[in-house]
């Protein structure tokens, strides 16, 4: 019979969901419109810390079309304690309740919902609703937060507290080489271009559904179930396309909450999407202030480090991220220590933005790597590999795989690193600097227990589903291409559905665990289609397959074919008349299983990159252009080379974004964001990026996941900022801590 | 097409227009503050067009104007009477994608794909405008259209292989 070449495993499939998303046919959450659908506006809290003293909504009901005015002092009954408003992700603290008192928060903190039959009608009335207020002191300026950190009593749970080994201390005072340096990352804004919004279908029946922007339908919609006290069966939430998330939909954010409370206020469908200057009034990037203090020998070799950092959160939750621990981990030094804390603000609470913590922490222990390399008089690369460090060097344990020097390797022959002159202020090109920087990210390789379906139909056709979200990391074309990979059907013949909260079980997409997890799940569940197929292949005429085991077949092109001899073959259709199914359901959860639990204790799991940076510097003007990047990664098994190549641009473009332009800057006095939008809040442009290398270094890894995939989403930004700042110094001989490296510091 | 009555009711403050909407010839009741973006958004159903901010700086409303690529959300519905609006659902012709839309899937254009609509219609009225040849022309005049996926380097390879001009650095 004849046999295509197999687009399984490895192959650079297009995204499946491609022409959905170039025709305009890809519909999100804002983008349903049910009868009778009332539309509401937010209306945003203009200080930082007080109370309402009174909402005068008079002129605002006035105005043609509106509905009804949402506050505190008329919404509805929610869930009486506290905890019945705590999401999955939430840290610990008490979760912000919208319109729930008079109690001012934040700046931009809701404090009303004009409820309209038109857009502009709820828009326009929004602006009538006078809040007065009592306002009281507040804080917002991070320096002066610093002062007052504090380690909090009750730890979000993937919290890894950084662990001592020797005596960083001593080995300091010893040390003939010593750098230390203070380091400084502003709060960034997720900014995904989809403004999070929910369309809220209210059902005869009393049922609810749920469009949302989020990352975890799930999630959703058992927070939504709790905090209003209505059963999770009358709730579904769909969200099969999101306009980007990168973590800003991790928890469910306000405008969902606002909207389910406006349904069940009016019992009727409503719409609440938030502005762009809404968007930044909820979850962000933390501010970051890191110290760290280097000890090394004449030759180079670390013998002491200090990693010490805080980072902002709420006065209502401690969110807290692993900044200190990468460091720690990836350098081989007999000493080393970390101290870590959060310091509180009158903003809303801080939260996961791509890579939370590494990027943060990564990143600028890897511009103090350079400082102690150039101490050395060292070429900074050369720094790295002889601190390289085989194993986990925090938790003294051995990693699944680590090819990062090979990333190193072939990264720096991509670059051409070997040309690169040692001193700065050596390389230009008319009047622009030229410099050469590098850096090491890395991430966590995550797995997570998911649970997939499959549904193989008469016809052959094959659907796989999970309740996951694809957020444009490519999950359904990674689904697509597991399914295919396991029973041999073409891509054009499966079907994978996502942003379900009634599809099989999963957790919120994020942390880079989905293809590994997912993946594995789908895998699973085509596997027990396969051993259900063989089985009804037993029922054909004359068992042309005879006794075959699952392991002495094939699975191509629809067919179930002999190993040995490839003449004996019966068709999927065949099997399933013989059987007399009209079609095989299977259900599957991947855990990792026990060997996988002891592993994860025994071993390490990461993925490494090495990131070289090429930045031009106009030498009068101070104007910074990254001219070229080469990001070698080591991330086990790549399951599609197209779209992980994607993930790692994505990745860059926001590491040069934080190291350049990305910065929400606070008014202290006002105790508020002042450039919330995108003009003011730069985020890379086109015109932006230049030439972006990736490559996929061989990593084979059987034991990190099932697939042995560790997953990409976070690691092309990791290190990022770092090798860009690198480069920045190599350039222009200056060293500037503080991220974003604007031309006013570059100027001083 | 009846062009004679209402596509939809007209209420109070409406001022009828006459919109060619992808082809199609529409007589459309606005209220003059409704922009032509939520028009299209709202009343129409076409919500391929998208919003990203409302104020202009990010390009995803981006609609094709009598040809030239706009930002929808700063074009008021009552200021463009008469005027041929085409937006990515009219960019295909059937099920045969236009050579920009095809490029953008082979080349990972997108990941979220909420940017995309504005990329292409962009990409549609750059090529129309003549003046982008080289890889650094392209990069600089699809500046006006934010991808915060970061798929602007896919994005210029496949703006490139559609201008022809694929080797140009």
């Amino acid at each position: 019979m004849a046999t295509t070449a197999r687009i399984g495993i490895g192959s650079p499939l297009s995204r499946v969901d491609g022409i959905a998303k170039v025709t305009g046919q890809a519909r999100y959450a804002a983008e349903h419109k049910p009868k009778d659908m009332l539309y509401g506006f937010i209306v945003s809290g203009a200080i930082a810390k007080g109370r309402i003293t009174g909402i005068d909504d008079r002129k605002a009901r006035g105005v043609p079309g509106v509905v009804e005015i949402v506050t505190h002092e008329n919404r509805p009954r929610t869930a009486w304690l506290d905890r019945s408003h705590q999401d999955q992700l939430g840290p610990p603290g008490s979760t912000f309740r919208p319109l729930y008192d008079d109690k001012i928060l934040f700046s931009g903190q809701p404090v009303a919902l004009v409820l309209a039959d038109t857009f502009e009608a709820a828009r326009h009335a929004a602006t009538l609703v006078n809040v007065a207020y009592e306002a009281e002191a507040h804080n917002t300026d991070f320096d002066k937060a610093v002062a007052e950190r504090y380690m909090p009593s009750k730890k979000r749970d993937n919290y890894i507290a950084p662990k001592k080994r020797g005596d960083p201390e001593k080995a300091l005072a010893k040390a003939p080489l010593k750098v230390e340096s203070q380091f400084h990352l502003a709060v960034e804004h997720h900014n995904p271009m989809e403004m999070h919004a929910t369309t809220i279908e209210w059902m005869d029946d009393g049922s609810i559904t749920v469009h949302d922007k989020t990352q975890g339908s799930q999630n959703t919609q058992a927070y939504l179930s709790s905090a209003f006290g209505i059963s999770a069966s009358k709730i579904r939430v769909l969200n099969p396309y999101i306009g980007g998330g990168f973590g800003s939909g991790l928890r469910p954010q306000y405008h969902v909450y606002l909207a389910m409370l406006a349904a069940t206020m009016m019992e009727r469908s409503v719409r609440v999407v938030m502005t762009r200057q809404q968007m930044f009034t909820h979850v962000h990037r933390p501010a970051a202030e890191q110290r760290v203090t280097l000890g090394a020998e004449m030759d180079g070799r670390l013998t002491a480090i200090v990693n010490e950092a805080t980072t902002s959160t709420s006065r209502y939750e401690d969110n807290m991220e692993n900044v200190v621990t990468w460091g720690l981990m990836n350098y081989a030094c007999p000493n080393a220590s970390g101290d870590y804390a959060v310091a509180a603000m009158d903003t809303a609470t801080s939260g996961d933005m791509r890579a939370p913590g590494a990027a943060t922490g990564m990143t600028l222990f890897e511009m103090a790597i350079d400082e102690m390399a150039e101490a050395a008089r060292l070429d900074p690369l050369a720094f790295r590999l002889l601190n390289y460090s085989e194993d986990d060097a925090m938790n003294g344990t051995p990693f699944t795989s680590k090819a990062l020097r090979e990333a190193f390797a072939e990264g720096a022959e991509a670059f051409g690193w070997a040309e690169r002159k040692a001193e700065p202020r050596q390389m230009r090109e008319g009047r622009e600097l030229v410099g050469w920087g590098v850096a090491t990210g890395m991430w966590d390789a995550l797995f997570s227990k998911t649970s997939a379906g499959a549904k193989l139909s008469a016809n052959g056709d094959l659907e796989v589903s999970s309740a996951g979200s694809d957020i444009g990391t490519g999950t359904y074309t990674v689904m697509t291409q597991i399914a295919t990979d396991t029973l041999g059907l073409s891509p054009e013949r499966i079907t994978a559905r996502l942003g379900d909260s009634d599809l099989p079980t999963s957790p919120v997409e994020g942390g880079s665990w989905g293809a590994a997890s997912t993946g594995a799940a789908v895998q699973m569940a085509c596997q027990s289609i396969a051993a259900k197929l063989l089985k009804a292949a037993g029922k054909v005429d004359g068992k042309p397959l005879g006794s075959a085991g699952i392991d002495d077949v094939e699975f191509v092109d629809g067919h179930i074919v002999s190993k040995t001899n490839p003449a004996a073959s019966v068709s999927f259709t065949d099997a399933m008349r013989a059987a007399g199914l009209n079609s095989i359901e299977a259900e599957e959860t991947a855990t990792g299983g026990i060997s996988g639990m002891i592993s994860q204790m025994r071993k390490s799991r990461n993925t490494h990159s090495a990131i070289f940076a090429e930045v031009k510097v106009d030498e009068e003007l101070g104007v910074v252009r990254v001219t070229r990047i080469v990001c070698a990664v080591a991330a086990g098994r790549i399951i599609n080379p197209k779209t992980a190549r994607s993930q790692i641009l994505g990745g860059v473009v926001m590491g040069i974004g934080m190291a350049l332009h990305e910065e929400t800057m606070m008014d202290t006095k006002l105790g508020r964001f002042m450039n919330h939008n995108l003009a003011e809040y730069h985020v890379p442009a086109n015109a932006d990026i230049d030439a972006i290398d990736v490559i996929f270094v061989d990593e084979p890894d059987p034991e990190v996941t099932p697939l042995g995939v560790k997953g990409l989403g976070e690691i092309g930004i990791v290190g990022t900022a770092g090798a860009v700042a690198n480069a920045i110094w190599h350039a222009t001989g200056k060293r500037v801590r503080s991220l974003p490296i604007t031309i006013d510091k570059l100027q001083d | 097409m009846d062009t004679a009555t209402l596509d939809t009711p007209a209420d109070t403050y409406a001022i009828t227009i006459g919109l060619t909407i992808n082809g199609q010839q529409r007589r459309l009741p606005v209220e003059p503050w409704t922009t032509l973006l939520d028009l299209l958004r709202e009343q129409e159903g076409l919500t391929g067009t998208k919003k990203g901010c409302d104020h202009g700086q990010c390009g995803a409303c981006t609609v094709l104007i009598d040809g030239k690529r706009v930002n929808s959300c700063l074009t008021l519905a009552v200021s463009r009477d008469g005027a041929d609006v085409r937006t990515v659902e009219g960019l295909a012709e059937g099920d045969r994608l236009h050579p920009l839309q095809q490029a953008f899937i082979d080349h990972d254009a997108f990941q979220c794909g909420y940017c995309t609509p504005g990329q292409l219609c962009s990409a549609v009225g750059l090529l129309a405008e003549g003046k982008a040849k080289s890889r650094d022309e392209v990069r600089e005049m699809m500046s006006g259209n934010i991808c915060r996926c970061g798929a602007y380097t896919n994005i210029t390879d496949a703006v490139l292989e559609v201008l022809g001009e694929g080797s140009v650095k």
